[in-house]
């Protein structure tokens, strides 16, 4: 295990943990759709179906094999990237949500964008104004918001802008497919908004927490007696320490946002995976909820790895203690 | 035993921490009033059915005609009615009692398994505790509502197993908290005297370690509870909860959805009811946690 050693090592058992929380993932999903009492033939096609169309299903599910098999077939084919072939549409899985794999990415980057920086300004400005009215008013109005359900924050977007009250936005998005969901501004503020009321309170708390300890640390309290104007000392010297302890959360609250989208896609009616994914629950489409499933665990770990690398990076005492 | 188990340091304050938890939740502002919006709301869950003018499937019906869906508040339909001409506010008045029942059993049902698993990876520790662990955390990778969605797509839209989902999904995180606080607790003296007493294991379990972790345990529990609701709610919205004709605060908002521009009422009232709930038990939470921080530091216990 000599080679393992220092920052490459580190990432290298980090990618392993990684790759084995997917596997283990994978098995959670294959036992979820499949282990579940019922048959999934007959749940499809509902009690009327015929023993014909439920053995044609069956036959077409390879529900008639073995379990192991049925599982090393799936796995098999993911990492070769055929995910089978959607019931519903009948066409590749890959086919039916690719674009809308671009069009999720998409809404998330944009309430990231606007978000982490959001949530980094509060939570310095609250920890530096502590117990202030700025940092009690923050601190409710966080605390409120983390409790919505994001299902709630978008339809009261929708009461309040798109139709009972004032007309400002489209209440659902009408998107021609095969153009990009940049040409739609308009149709992309309540979604983004609602995903960054969802996201934004949890990293602004966790900002303030870290905040408030390096504020009071010795190197502050240095900078400050070097005679450096106050604004200096927050911006440069205590807010990049500050933000290290909270990518762990940002990570977290990034891979949230990709199950966060489900609710809020299908509330706007935004043709991303989020919105894929209920209509594929609803239509009982096993192959895209299979994939989907993993595709938003696989989203969470590597977000959690990158964290994770990240703050090894950017913390000198975690990066000397690695060697 | 029982005389022995009193001199044993660490019961003399068994029952303390719960009493000081409680008062010093008490005395936060945000408490108070968290548990008046939570109490207004089970009340009206609970009570609401009373006092409903109609059935929660009822149609309204004017002069012998049945109403008009998304007939604007009248008088014989004081809130409007809904996407199919029924009693807004009956149906308002009827609908909270499935989101608070059913997210009550998931919270209870997470805390059934996180509690016993958190409590025995901390005092097995070792390959044990390892294994219980990180098993928790592939659960840890779905979103709660991701992995309910993937269950709804098997089996079905069946009550029992939205309560099934969401609780298995909670246990991990409740796990989490209760092995965190019982680490600490597992190295103390008393317990090690329980052990050389010969205690089974699973009364220090549960007569040593968890009198001791209370205060987490029940902030946790809490934040479950909000998260519960939010994931419950959520469920019931996108169709997979209670299926019509039922009454339920969840569903009525998207019945409803389409005659926003004409009759607000039935997604107004229970958005309005759903978003206050989670704020209320999120509120009495963050009181909780506060108070136990304070009992922490004043016993200094850290």
């Amino acid at each position: 295990m000599r080679i393992l050693r220092g920052i490459p090592g580190f990432v290298v058992r980090r990618l392993l943990l990684g790759v084995l929380t997917l596997w283990v993932a994978s098995l959670v999903i294959f036992a979820a759709t499949q282990a579940l009492p019922g048959d999934a033939a007959r749940s499809i096609l509902g009690r009327n179906a015929t023993p014909e169309s439920l053995a044609d299903l069956r036959q077409q599910l390879g529900l008639n094999r073995p379990v192991v098999e049925q599982y090393t077939d799936w796995i098999g084919g993911v990492l070769t990237g055929d995910f089978g072939t959607s019931l519903a549409a009948a066409l590749p899985v890959t086919e039916v949500i690719g674009e809308r794999i671009e069009y999720s990415a998409f809404l998330m980057l944009i309430a990231a964008i606007v978000s982490i920086p959001l949530a980094v300004l509060i939570g310095a400005v609250s920890a530096r104004r502590r117990d202030g009215p700025f940092d009690h008013t923050m601190s409710i109005i966080t605390l409120a918001l983390a409790a919505l359900p994001e299902f709630v924050v978008g339809i009261a977007f929708v009461v309040v802008l798109a139709t009972t009250v004032f007309h400002v936005f489209p209440a659902v998005t009408l998107i021609d497919p095969g153009v990009g969901p940049w040409h739609y501004p308009k149709e992309l503020v309540l979604p983004t908004l609602t995903l960054v009321i969802a996201v934004t309170p949890y990293i602004a708390r966790i900002m303030r927490a870290s905040m408030v300890e390096i504020l009071e640390s010795d190197y502050v309290e240095m900078a400050r007696l070097k005679g450096l104007s106050e604004r200096l000392v927050l911006w440069r010297h205590a807010v990049p320490n500050g933000i290290a302890p909270t990518f762990q959360v940002i990570a977290i609250n990034l891979a949230f946002l990709a199950g966060g989208i489900v609710v809020v896609e299908y509330v706007f009616n935004y043709p991303g995976i989020g919105a894929g994914f209920v209509d594929a629950v609803r239509s009982r489409d096993m192959p895209v909820v299979q994939a989907l499933s993993l595709l938003i665990a696989a989203i969470y770990v590597v977000l959690n790895l990158l964290a994770d690398v990240a703050t090894i990076l950017v913390s000198p005492r975690l990066r000397t203690s690695l060697k | 035993m029982s005389d022995l188990a009193v001199a044993v340091p660490g019961h003399a304050g068994r029952h303390r921490p719960w009493l000081l938890l409680l008062a010093g939740t008490w005395r936060q502002g945000r408490t108070k009033i968290g548990l008046a919006i939570v109490l207004v709301l089970v009340g009206t869950a609970l009570v609401g059915p009373f006092f409903a003018p109609y059935a929660p499937d009822e149609p309204v019906v004017v002069d012998e005609v049945f109403a008009f869906p998304f007939d604007p508040p009248s008088d014989a339909a004081k809130l409007g009615t809904d996407d199919i001409g029924r009693d807004v506010l009956s149906r308002f008045l009827w609908g909270g009692r499935s989101v608070l029942a059913l997210s009550a059993l998931a919270t209870l049902l997470g805390v059934a398994i996180g509690l016993p698993v958190g409590l025995f990876a901390a005092y097995s520790r070792g390959l044990l505790d390892d294994v219980l662990m990180r098993g928790m955390d592939v659960i840890l990778a779905f979103p709660q509502l991701v992995l309910a969605l993937v269950a709804v797509a098997t089996v079905g839209p069946q009550i029992w197993l939205l309560v099934l989902a969401v609780g298995i999904t909670t246990a991990p995180r409740v796990a989490r908290v209760v092995r965190g606080a019982a680490v600490e607790v597992v190295e103390r003296d008393f317990v090690r005297a329980a052990e050389s007493l010969g205690e089974p294991r699973r009364r220090i379990l549960a007569g040593e370690i968890l009198p001791n972790i209370t205060s987490p345990l029940v902030v946790e529990a809490t934040l479950r509870f909000t998260f519960s609701i939010a994931v419950i709610a959520a469920l019931s919205f996108l169709g997979f909860g209670l299926q019509p004709p039922a009454a339920d605060w969840g569903l009525m908002i998207n019945e409803n959805r389409q005659g926003l521009e004409v009759q607000p009422w039935g997604v107004v009232l229970p958005i309005a009811a759903i978003g206050l709930l989670t704020i209320g038990t999120s509120l009495v939470g963050d009181g909780l946690s506060r108070a136990s921080i304070g009992i922490e530091r004043g016993s200094g216990e850290r």
